[in-house]
């Protein structure tokens, strides 16, 4: 029988999941207080679902053949953005925008600064055809550039209850990070499985010239996947800003464009493009958030996430690989001669 | 101009261009930015990076990319402050212990992406998160390096007239440019470099060595990284674990603007020095101008890697169409 492309992810965060049932006390103990569920396993996936949210949209992206590198900054333009709007601090560039006060409007405003990032990035990829990995650097460049001219270079904090329930608030026993991202999970499995855009999206990454012979418009379906991106990481980079309450252009998100490949490329999606799963890359996204978790609560010194997180690009990496594959088959066949 | 000759020169006659009107400009803006001193911070300030840019140029040459680099120079440099304030080594082993890490790196990252054919992006990602995560279990808080011998080699440099001066880290820099130049152009490592670039299938049919010049490209960035970090440590006489956050994307961009090709067999190590030097103006300029803040700089160094990308897709363009439609490169 062969494996799902994301059977090694799932195979390895039950393998996780086990490690903790045996040696981790207490690890999957909930407890209700509050009408809202508390616990290990809630803290995990609450904590995985601005990279979760952020592999949906790459997913896609990766789907296509590309890859974008500038989620991480975007997340931090959308903070800044809401931020400034919430805050107004004196000097800000966005303080003479009044929108009431209206939480709704200041989250639309920021999503769709958001959405035109990707709309940015959707241009630079599809219209100049440029490279995607240079396309999108320029805005992971430029990007944290942009947030710190928003928030006028400061650290921008706010106390805004209505707007800090988007991270902190629950709904029905879970925190609302984890129905935002079960919600977004919903639409993009709707979008690409009972539409035509997810083969669109496969046949555009697997032979871009034989998708247009098809009949494919290539070039609006590689704008349309990276406008997805970035609006997946405006709704990341809100979460993140309304759970700390405040922006910080240089760090916020920093890195996550990373997990967010990792997680997808674990979850059997391969970087060349073609065929995509986004079931796999939610488990790519539990699992490293699982890791993490684990290691935390084990005491083991954080930094080793790191390097386990390279062992696993590495391990993940050679066991997609063909001649890795040949390889090991050959070596099996010689010992059981 | 023929095709070719277009493609390998334009791109860099283009940023030379650039390098002297910015240079210019600036100079006419601010009083004494055209002094000898200004000038020899220009590569100063950003010797570290140089030397990291020319280990980047040879492995997107061969049409890969490399992000370990960032993180190897924080190790790096946390690696050698912590073999001199806390294993009490001298300097010289203790700066060179970690170019021997940074070669081993460099040589695990090399023979997974030649033997194995696994993406390089993908592999060096691996290599960002092990560096980093070695650096933060060496040492979370950064480290002051106070050695006799250390604190002189660091203040090393060559007088030079008008109160300017040759620190050691441009020292090495310059070395390490004409050195990376000469590697390019005069060697069968170099030719063959470009010759995987430009097209790896053809490289392999030719016979030419593909398998051990990609292992040994991924070792010679690694090497370069690792003693940009020295260079780094050098510079700066402390170790810093999250030192080089981010710093894999601006050696991209200095290579990208110094006109190499991301797509591989086309750009020179000549090229990334102008690259960075560009980035190098920007900077100043930026400091010069005193009122814009820092950040202005990302914003700047975005705008002129997307014209120059813009630049280079024109020319692709152009040189496509002289031969009559058929560009191997810009099939993406």
């Amino acid at each position: 029988m062969r494996l799902p492309s994301w059977g090694w992810a799932l195979l390895v965060l039950v393998l996780v999941l086990a490690f903790n049932a045996a040696f981790t006390p207490g690890f999957f103990g909930l407890e209700i207080r509050e009408g809202r569920i508390y616990g290990s396993l809630i803290d995990i996936l609450n904590r995985a679902a601005p990279v979760a949210l952020l592999s949906l949209g790459m997913t896609l992206v990766i789907a296509t053949g590309g890859v974008d590198l500038s989620v991480g900054a975007v997340m931090a333009v959308a903070g800044a953005v809401a931020a400034s709007l919430i805050a107004r601090p004196s000097g800000n560039p966005l303080a003479g925008i009044d929108l009431g006060g209206s939480i709704p409007m200041i989250v639309l405003a920021s999503l769709a600064v958001a959405l035109a990032c990707g709309y940015f990035n959707g241009i630079l990829v599809s219209l100049l055809g440029l490279q995607p990995i240079v396309a999108t650097l320029l805005l992971m460049v430029a990007g944290r550039g942009v947030a710190q001219l928003l928030a006028n270079g400061q650290i921008v904090t706010f106390t805004e209850p209505g707007f800090q329930r988007l991270a902190t608030g629950s709904f029905l026993g879970l925190p609302n990070p984890v129905w935002i991202v079960a919600a977004a999970f919903g639409a993009f499995s709707l979008l690409t499985r009972a539409t035509a855009l997810g083969l669109f999206i496969e046949a555009t990454g697997s032979n871009p010239v034989a998708a247009r012979y098809a009949g494919v418009n290539a070039k609006r379906i590689k704008q349309a996947v990276y406008v997805l991106s970035g609006l997946c990481a405006g709704i990341a980079g809100l979460i993140l800003t309304a759970d700390i309450q405040a922006a910080d252009a240089n760090n916020a998100g920093l890195y996550l464009e990373l997990d967010a490949i990792l997680a997808v490329s674990v979850g059997g999606t391969a970087l060349t493009g073609g065929r995509f799963s986004l079931v796999g890359s939610m488990f790519g996204a539990l699992l490293m958030q699982t890791l993490t978790t684990t290691i935390l609560t084990r005491g083991v010194s954080p930094e080793i996430t790191l390097v386990l997180k390279a062992l696993i690009v590495v391990v993940v990496c050679l066991l997609q690989s063909p001649v890795f594959q040949q390889r090991a088959a050959r070596v099996l066949r010689r010992a059981q001669a | 101009m023929n095709r070719e000759a277009m493609r390998e020169k334009l791109p860099i006659l283009i940023t030379a261009v650039v390098l002297v009107a910015l240079y210019i400009g600036a100079g006419l803006q601010f009083d004494r930015f055209f002094s000898l001193r200004v000038f020899m911070n220009l590569f100063a300030d950003n010797a570290f990076l140089g030397v990291v840019a020319v280990g980047v140029t040879f492995v997107i040459l061969t049409g890969g990319i490399d992000l370990s680099v960032g993180s190897m120079v924080g190790c790096s440099s946390i690696m050698s402050a912590w073999l001199m304030q806390h294993a009490h080594l001298h300097p010289v082993p203790a700066l060179g212990i970690p170019l021997l890490f940074g070669v081993a790196v460099g040589g695990i990252q090399g023979y997974l992406v030649s033997k194995f054919d696994l993406p390089p992006f993908l592999v060096t990602l691996g290599g960002l998160f092990f560096c980093r995560g070695v650096a933060l279990r060496i040492s979370r808080e950064s480290l002051q390096i106070d050695h006799p011998f250390f604190n002189s080699l660091a203040s090393f440099a060559i007088p030079l007239p008008g109160n300017a001066s040759l620190p050691v880290a441009s020292i090495v820099f310059l070395l390490v440019v004409v050195i990376g130049m000469f590697v390019a152009k005069q060697t069968n490592f170099g030719r063959t470099v470009y010759a995987i670039g430009g097209n790896k299938a053809s490289a392999t049919l030719m016979g030419l060595p593909v398998a051990r010049t990609l292992f040994l490209v991924y070792v010679l960035s690694g090497l370069c990284a690792a003693l940009g970090g020295s260079v780094f440590t050098l510079y700066t006489s402390s170790g810093n674990a999250i030192s080089g956050t981010g710093l894999e994307l601006d050696a991209i961009a200095a290579v990208v603007i110094g006109g190499t090709l991301l797509s591989g067999g086309y750009g020179s190590v000549f090229g990334s020095l102008l690259g960075i030097s560009i980035l190098g103006v920007v900077q100043t300029a930026i400091t010069f101008q005193g009122t814009l803040s820092s950040w202005w700089t990302k914003i700047v160094i975005g705008a002129l890697l997307l014209a120059f990308m813009l630049v280079q897709k024109a020319i692709e363009g152009a040189a496509s169409f002289r031969s009559g439609g058929a560009s191997p490169a810009s099939s993406n």
